[in-house]
C-alpha cells in the first residue's frame, strides 16, 4: 500500500521533471538542429535536420569576423572575471569576518547597483569613454562588467564566506602553523569552492551581456559574439546567415551547457545563498 | 557564532554611522565614534576598522566611478541640447529635452510596452517559477536533472535563446510558425509582443524560481508534518504554512525580477528590433544615442528610466520593511 503510493508519486513526479527538461531543452535543442542543417534544408521547417552537416561551423571559423570577437568574449569575460572576484573577495572578507563602520553603507551601495537600469549608463559612458579613448576597447567593456558583476560576487562570497569555520585557522596556529600556513593549508582550500562558484556566475553574466557589448564598440576591436551575431550577414549577399549565426549561437553555448552540467549543484547554492541570505 | 567575539558596543556605533552619514563617510566615523565611545578605542580594534576599509575600498571606489558619476554626468547632458551629428549647436537649454520626451508618443509608446510586458512577465513568473522551485525542491526522482535542465535557461546567452524564438517563428524555416499556417507573427504587434513576453518567460523563470527555492529551503519540514497530520489539505498546507515562511524570498524575487523585466533590450533588438511599436524605454534610449547619435535626448531618457527604477524600487522597500536585504546584516554576521 506505501509502497503503491510512493510509485504512483514518484511517477507524478516524473512527468512534471520531463515537462520542465523538455520546456528547457527545446529552444537550445532547435538552434543546435538548424546549425546542422545544410542550405538546401534550413527552410524545410522541421525540427530534425534532415541532411546534417558541419559546413556552418567551417564558415564561421574560417572568417575573421567569428573568431575575433570569440577571443574577444573569452578575454573580456575571463579578465572581468578575475578583477571582479578578487576585489569582491576582499570586500566579502570584511563583510564577514571585520567589524568597521561604513560596512552596511556597502552593502546598501552594492544592492542598488545591482538594481541599476544599465541603459542610463549607456549615454554617459559613451561620451566619456570616448573623451578618454576608451571606447571600442577591452577596458572599455571590462570597466562596466567589473561594476556590475561586484554586487554580485559580494553577495555570493560574503554568503559563503561566512559558513567556513574561522576558528580552524586559529588551531592552526596554536599547532604551531604560521598565518600564511594557517591561510594555505587551511582557509585557502575551504574559500576556494566559494571563490569558483562565484568565478561561474560572474562569467556567466559578462559572457551573457549585449546591451554595453553593442553600445560601447564599433569595430572587430573589441566587439563580443553576442553583438557580431547581429551583425553577421553571411560570406555573400546570396548566402542566408541563418546556418552562420547558430553555429555560432551554438559555440557559446557550449561552455554554458559545460559549466551547467558539471557544476549544477555549485551553481544552485551560490545562486540561492547569495540572493537571501545576502 | 562563536566567531563573534565583537563586543556589541562597536555594533551599534557602525550602525548609528550607516544611517546617518549620506555618502562621503570616510573620515567622519572615526572621530564620531571616538566621541562616543566610552572607552577609547584599542589598538586591535582601529586595525580592523583599518584593514575593513582598506578592503572594501577598490571595490566600492570601482563601483561609485563608474556609476555615480556617470549619472550625474548624464544629468548634465540632459540639460544640454547636444547632437553629435551638429556638435556646434551644443548649448546649454535647461529642461527642454524632459519636455521634448515626456509630450513625444513615441516615448509613452515605449514606457507602455515596457510596463506591459513587466507586469505580465512577471507576474507569469510569479506563479511558472513558484512551480519550478516546487518542483525543483521536493521531487522524488531526477532532482539533479531537473536542476540542471533549469539551469540551462538561466546561463544561456539571451541573444541566442532570442535567435532560437525568431527562427521558430520564422514562416518556412521555424516548427512553431507553421503550426499558425505559416502566418509571420513577427510582423505584427501584438503577437511580436506575445512571443517577447514568451522568450522572456523562457530565461528568466528559473532564475525566480532559485531565489523561491532558498525560500522554501526554509520552510520547517516539521511544520508542514504536523500541518499535514491536523488535516491540512496540501493546498491549506502551501497558503497557510508555506507562503507565510517565504513572504521576504518572493518579495526579494519579485523585485529583481520587475526591476529586470524593466530593462529588457536584448529580446526586442533581436525579434523585433523595435519595429511595429514593439520598442521598450530600453531601446529607444539605445536608438536615439547610438543610431541617432543624439546625446541630449538620450541621456534624457536614460535619467528618466533610472527615475522610474528608483520609483519601483523605492515601492518594493516600502513593502520589504524590515525584511530588505542587507537590512540586517549588522546582527547576523
Amino acid at each position: 500500500m506505501a509502497t503503491e503510493t510512493t510509485t504512483r508519486a514518484k511517477l507524478r513526479w516524473g512527468l512534471l521533471d520531463v515537462i520542465v527538461v523538455v520546456f528547457a531543452l527545446i529552444p537550445v535543442l532547435w538552434i543546435a538542429s538548424l546549425s546542422f542543417k545544410t542550405p538546401a534544408t534550413l527552410t524545410d521547417g522541421k525540427f530534425w535536420p534532415r541532411e546534417w552537416t558541419l559546413d556552418n561551423y567551417r564558415t564561421i571559423f574560417d572568417t575573421d569576423q567569428f573568431v575575433r570577437a570569440l577571443a574577444n568574449s573569452i578575454g573580456i569575460a575571463l579578465i572581468a572575471t578575475l578583477i571582479a572576484v578578487v576585489l569582491g573577495a576582499m570586500a566579502a572578507y570584511a563583510i564577514s569576518r571585520l567589524d568597521f563602520p561604513g560596512k552596511k553603507l556597502l552593502v546598501g551601495v552594492s544592492l542598488l547597483i545591482a538594481m541599476f537600469p544599465q541603459v542610463s549608463l549607456v549615454s554617459p559612458l559613451f561620451e566619456i569613454e570616448r573623451q578618454l579613448g576608451l571606447f571600442d576597447t577591452w577596458p572599455g567593456l571590462i570597466l562596466p562588467y567589473i561594476t556590475f558583476a561586484l554586487p554580485l560576487a559580494i553577495y555570493t562570497l560574503s554568503a559563503f564566506f561566512k559558513q567556513i569555520p574561522w576558528d580552524l585557522e586559529k588551531a592552526a596556529k596554536m599547532d604551531g602553523a604560521t598565518q600564511g600556513q594557517a591561510f594555505r593549508r587551511v582557509i585557502a582550500p575551504l574559500a576556494a569552492p566559494g571563490l569558483f562558484t562565484t568565478a561561474i556566475l560572474v562569467f556567466i553574466f559578462c559572457w551573457n551581456d549585449f546591451l554595453f557589448a553593442i553600445s560601447l564598440t564599433s569595430t572587430e576591436r573589441s566587439r563580443t559574439v553576442p553583438v557580431a551575431l547581429s551583425f553577421f550577414t553571411g560570406e555573400s549577399q546570396f548566402e542566408d546567415p541563418i546556418g552562420a549565426i547558430c553555429a555560432a549561437a551554438v559555440v557559446i553555448t557550449i561552455p554554458i551547457i559545460l559549466f551547467v552540467l558539471f557544476f549544477q549543484r555549485r551553481i544552485v547554492s551560490g545562486l540561492t545563498s547569495g540572493a537571501v541570505k545576502g | 557564532m562563536s566567531i563573534n567575539a565583537t563586543p556589541t558596543g562597536a555594533d551599534v556605533a557602525a550602525d548609528e554611522t550607516a544611517t546617518r552619514s549620506t555618502g562621503r563617510h570616510a573620515a567622519v566615523p572615526a572621530q564620531r565614534a571616538g566621541r562616543r565611545a566610552k572607552a577609547p578605542l584599542s589598538e586591535n580594534k582601529r586595525a580592523e576598522r583599518r584593514l575593513g576599509w582598506l578592503l572594501c575600498a577598490p571595490a566600492a571606489l570601482v563601483m561609485v566611478l563608474v556609476t555615480a558619476y556617470p549619472i550625474l554626468y548624464s544629468v548634465w547632458l540632459s540639460l544640454q541640447r547636444f547632437d553629435l551629428r551638429f556638435p556646434d549647436q551644443r548649448e546649454f537649454i535647461g529642461l527642454d529635452n524632459y519636455v521634448t520626451v515626456l509630450t513625444n508618443q513615441f516615448w509613452w509608446t515605449a514606457f507602455g510596452v515596457t510596463a506591459l510586458i513587466t507586469v505580465v512577465t512577471v507576474a507569469i513568473e510569479l506563479v511558472l517559477g513558484m512551480g519550478l522551485a516546487l518542483i525543483m525542491h521536493r521531487t522524488l526522482v531526477g532532482r539533479g536533472i531537473v536542476r540542471t535542465a533549469a539551469l540551462i535557461p538561466y546561463g544561456i546567452v539571451t541573444v541566442v535563446a532570442a535567435f532560437s524564438w525568431r527562427y521558430a517563428w520564422t514562416p518556412g524555416t521555424g516548427y512553431l510558425a507553421n503550426v499558425f499556417d505559416g502566418s509571420a507573427p513577427l510582423t505584427e504587434r501584438a503577437s511580436s509582443l506575445a512571443i517577447i513576453m514568451l522568450a522572456e518567460i523562457w530565461k528568466t523563470t528559473p532564475f525566480m524560481a532559485l531565489l523561491l527555492m532558498a525560500g522554501l529551503a526554509l520552510v520547517p519540514e516539521d511544520l508542514l508534518k504536523a500541518a499535514s497530520t491536523d488535516g491540512a489539505t496540501s493546498w491549506q498546507r502551501f497558503t497557510k504554512v508555506m507562503l507565510p515562511v517565504m513572504k521576504p524570498a518572493i518579495l526579494v524575487a519579485l523585485l529583481f525580477r520587475t526591476l529586470d523585466a524593466f530593462r529588457v533590450f536584448d529580446n526586442i533588438f533581436v525579434l523585433t528590433a523595435g519595429g511595429n511599436e514593439t520598442s521598450s524605454v530600453s531601446m529607444l534610449a539605445y536608438n536615439n544615442l547610438i543610431r541617432g547619435l543624439n546625446l541630449g535626448i538620450g541621456s534624457t531618457m536614460s535619467v528618466l528610466i533610472f527615475i522610474a527604477v528608483a520609483i519601483i524600487a523605492f515601492v518594493f522597500v516600502k513593502l520589504f520593511g524590515t525584511a530588505a536585504p542587507g537590512s540586517d546584516d549588522g546582527e547576523r554576521r
